[in-house]
């Protein structure tokens, strides 16, 4: 580890604390429907569209019709992308002829892209065309991030409304958070990417003549010369933008954020890292002003950054240590190598902002990589496993974080109560059993579907085991990664996995689609049954939801329903490699 | 309820069309063009020509060097090595015999005490950069196999160190791909 290193952790820190208030502001404005300094332009377009689509803005829904707006949209989206998949073969802005994808991987990837997860079973320069990509793909990073900015919105005025029955409009809550948040800042973002480096174009992938010819052994033992090299190109940069800012992560090449021509400098990198939690934090003031209770919307964005801190510090410190199986090469930190465990990672990133990078993308459900987590050490490969198994809260996917945030907040409201023996309240609501019984529901469906299917995964030979390209220990990794990243709608992967095979791409995507759609429902409850509360006047036995203790204890609920639930499986995957590795075993 | 169902269906319907169009075409078309016009060396890939003016790569992908005279890239799990069509990491774990076995014998090809960026393979399996370390490992090894004076190689690896951007991000790194050309300019 080193001071540079501490130093960027730290500006990353400082610019997200600037940044938050002001977006947070915006969106507030944006979903009060408020004056902005883009009405001029977008008030007309969000007319159209409304004129186009038949909706009617002013109307109000209850949380079930606001539901199934939801899942109709949804489903409306994910037969476009399936049906796209299909048919690339022949529709337009396909210079590399690919054909058309399999039927399973195709609903597995409609169901990743839908659910916001951008699980790829597959590499994408080789299988998806450029229109695929820019209509099939990216499109859904804006639509799936719009529905969760939207379900966070409903579920904040569940709890600031008082003795109503309704949430908002679906429509308007979506059209919203794609004009006036998404679209303007994925351009800026997108052309700032390009200026770096990163590629946008329509033209075929290059020819580039080899300074070296190189002689490569094929599979068939024959040698031959490879005189050139294929570049991959595409419309990268508008993708990467909505990518992140989506909190999606699903990369238009295979190595993700690691590839030059998506993440080309070190500047583009810590942009990237902005993005992921720029709206997810905003969320949080978003909540603050709502509820008209700023401090408590600090008090969840402390919480969540004290979350945050834990993970990058432990991972920083991991991924810092030599590998002690490994010999001979010299893996210390100088002022001319960052050392440490160099495999899988940058050379631009390091290990510091390789660490950060992966902690960030796995607090919320973004799923993006800058290097690969297979490859990490033990422990660090275990911390964002880890902050996925939290329910991506620490900041979390966009307004996926907030809403589940909210749910740990319940229960924090709930315990505090149980100790002090009083009915607990937040803000001026009730919390009474049939909140308690959805929350729990939201809470157990989550390790029920990482653990059921790992546990089925692991005891088949055939369906599980021989997808592995690691054994021991880091095997079990593998598949628990996979189910975990696939429930909570990460994405991210320990990529050794063939995830590509009818068991994987058939449960990883019920496991996408479940924890995705299935939580909503007891969360949309939730948040419909707070909106009808009346308020009751907070005493001097109400429990204060805007200071440091609260956070404390909200940090303290979400670290013992995670790891009582998920310790025993860590302790047999990624804390006894950690031992063994130290112990000089390898498999 | 009934009617409420299929209004629901008919506006998930055309929202998705319109919007589909909006953002899965007019923007990344609009931001193809502002691009092109802006930034046309970036968005379209940061190509590198030769004096007859054919693409021999991009400053940003690595490309495979073997032998004593080019400087060394990273090992790459790109494909069968820097294969720019289908990128990727190894995806080894720390405690994988196969990898163990792998950084040993790039150990023995390199020399002991090789910096270890040297010997294992990047994330993207294109990384076009190697650490100063490894850069100034090599120069011995060039310098004898180009019938140049150590000093004057080293002196060339120094002037394509790039530095932490904005002397804060990143890791200072050395731009393979860049050196070698420098280093085939310097020696004819």
């Amino acid at each position: 580890m080193t001071l540079n290193g501490w130093a960027q952790i730290a500006l990353f820190f400082a610019l997200l604390l600037v940044l938050t208030r002001p977006i947070g502001l915006f969106m507030t404005a944006v979903f009060e429907r408020r004056k902005t300094f883009l009405d001029p332009l977008l008030l007309p377009v969000e007319r159209l569209l409304y004129r186009v689509t038949g909706i009617n803005p002013e109307e109000e829904m209850h949380w079930s019709i606001y539901l199934v707006a939801m899942l109709m949209f949804s489903a409306a989206t994910l037969f476009l992308t399936y049906a796209i998949e299909r048919l690339q073969g022949h529709l337009p802005w396909n210079p590399q002829h690919l054909a058309a994808v399999a039927p399973d991987l195709a609903w597995n990837t409609a169901i990743s892209f839908t659910t916001n997860t951008n699980w790829q079973s597959y590499t994408p320069e080789t299988t998806m065309s450029y229109l695929t990509q820019m209509l099939g793909l990216a499109t859904h990073n804006f639509w799936s991030a719009a529905v969760g900015i939207a379900l966070a919105v409903a579920f904040i005025r569940g709890i600031a409304r008082r003795e109503m029955k309704t949430l908002g409009n679906f429509w308007v809550d979506i059209t919203r958070a794609l004009l006036w948040v998404l679209a303007p800042l994925s351009l800026l973002f997108a052309l700032a990417l390009v200026s770096q480096g990163v590629v946008q174009n329509l033209k075929p992938y290059d020819s580039a003549k080899l300074v070296q010819p190189q002689s490569v052994t094929g599979a068939d033992g024959k040698v031959s010369t490879v005189t050139t090299q294929t570049i991959a190109q595409g419309p990268v940069a508008s993708q990467e933008a909505i990518k992140m800012l989506g909190t999606n992560g699903g990369g238009f090449f295979n190595a993700n954020s690691a590839h030059p021509f998506e993440n080309p400098t070190p500047l583009t990198n810590l942009l990237q890292m902005l993005a992921i939690f720029l709206i997810p934090a905003g969320l949080t003031v978003v909540l603050g002003e709502m509820t008209k209770s700023p401090r408590h919307g600090w008090a969840v964005f402390g919480a969540m950054s004290v979350l945050w801190f834990a993970g990058v510090a432990a991972t920083y410190w991991a991924e810092a240590q030599p590998n002690p199986l490994l010999r001979g090469a010299d893996q210390h930190v100088s002022a001319t190598q960052s050392g440490g465990n160099m495999e899988g990672k940058e050379v631009r990133f390091g290990i510091a902002n390789t660490a950060l990078f992966a902690t960030i993308t796995t607090d919320a459900s973004c799923g993006a990589v800058n290097g690969m987590h297979d490859s990490f050490s033990p422990i660090g490969g275990m911390m964002p496993l880890l902050n996925m198994m939290l329910g991506e809260v620490v900041f979390g996917g966009v307004g996926a974080g907030l809403y589940g945030m909210l749910i740990f907040v319940i229960m924090a409201v709930f315990i505090a109560g149980l100790m002090v023996g009083r009915t607990p309240e937040y803000l001026g609501k009730k919390i009474e059993a049939y909140d308690i019984q959805m929350s729990m529901l939201y809470l157990l469906i989550f390790p029920l579907l990482i653990l059921g299917f790992t546990a089925i995964a692991v005891l088949s030979p055939k369906l599980g085991l021989s997808s592995l390209t690691n054994q021991g220990p880091h095997g079990l990794s593998e598949i628990l990664y996979a189910y975990t990243s696939a429930t909570a709608n990460n994405g991210s992967a320990f990529m050794g996995l063939n995830a590509n095979t009818h068991w994987f791409n058939t449960t990883l995507g019920l496991a996408m689609f479940c924890g995705r759609f299935l939580m909503l429902i007891p969360m949309l409850a939730v948040a419909g049954n707070l909106a009808a509360k009346k308020s009751v006047p907070a005493t001097a036995g109400t429990f204060p939801v805007t200071t440091p203790m609260f956070a404390t204890l909200l940090v303290g609920v979400i670290l013992i329903v995670s790891l009582l639930t998920f310790f025993p499986v860590l302790s047999l995957g990624p804390i006894l490699e950690h031992l063994l590795m130290h112990a000089g075993r390898s498999f | 309820m009934k009617n409420e169902m299929k209004k629901l269906i008919v506006t998930s319907v055309l929202f998705t069309l319109v919007t589909g169009v909006l953002f899965g075409l007019v923007y990344p078309l609009v931001t193809t063009a502002i691009a092109s016009v802006a930034f046309p060396k970036q968005a379209n890939g940061s190509l590198v020509y030769d004096a007859q003016g054919s693409v021999i790569g991009s400053h940003l992908i690595g490309q495979a060097f073997v032998g004593d005279s080019y400087f060394h890239g990273r090992p790459s799990a790109a494909g069968a090595g820097y294969d720019a069509g289908s990128s990727g990491g190894s995806n080894l774990g720390p405690t994988n015999k196969a990898l163990l076995t792998r950084v040993d014998q790039a150990v023995a090809a390199e020399g002991a005490g090789a910096p270890i960026d040297l010997v294992t393979t990047s994330g993207s399996g294109l990384d076009p950069d190697i650490t100063p370390a490894a850069a100034m490992f090599q120069v011995e090894r060039v310098a004898k196999a180009r019938k140049l004076s150590a000093d004057a190689v080293r002196t060339l690896v120094e002037a394509h160190v790039t530095q932490r951007q904005m002397g804060l991000l990143g890791e200072p790194r050395v731009n393979v791909l860049e050196l070698n050309l420098a280093l085939d300019k310097a020696s004819h």
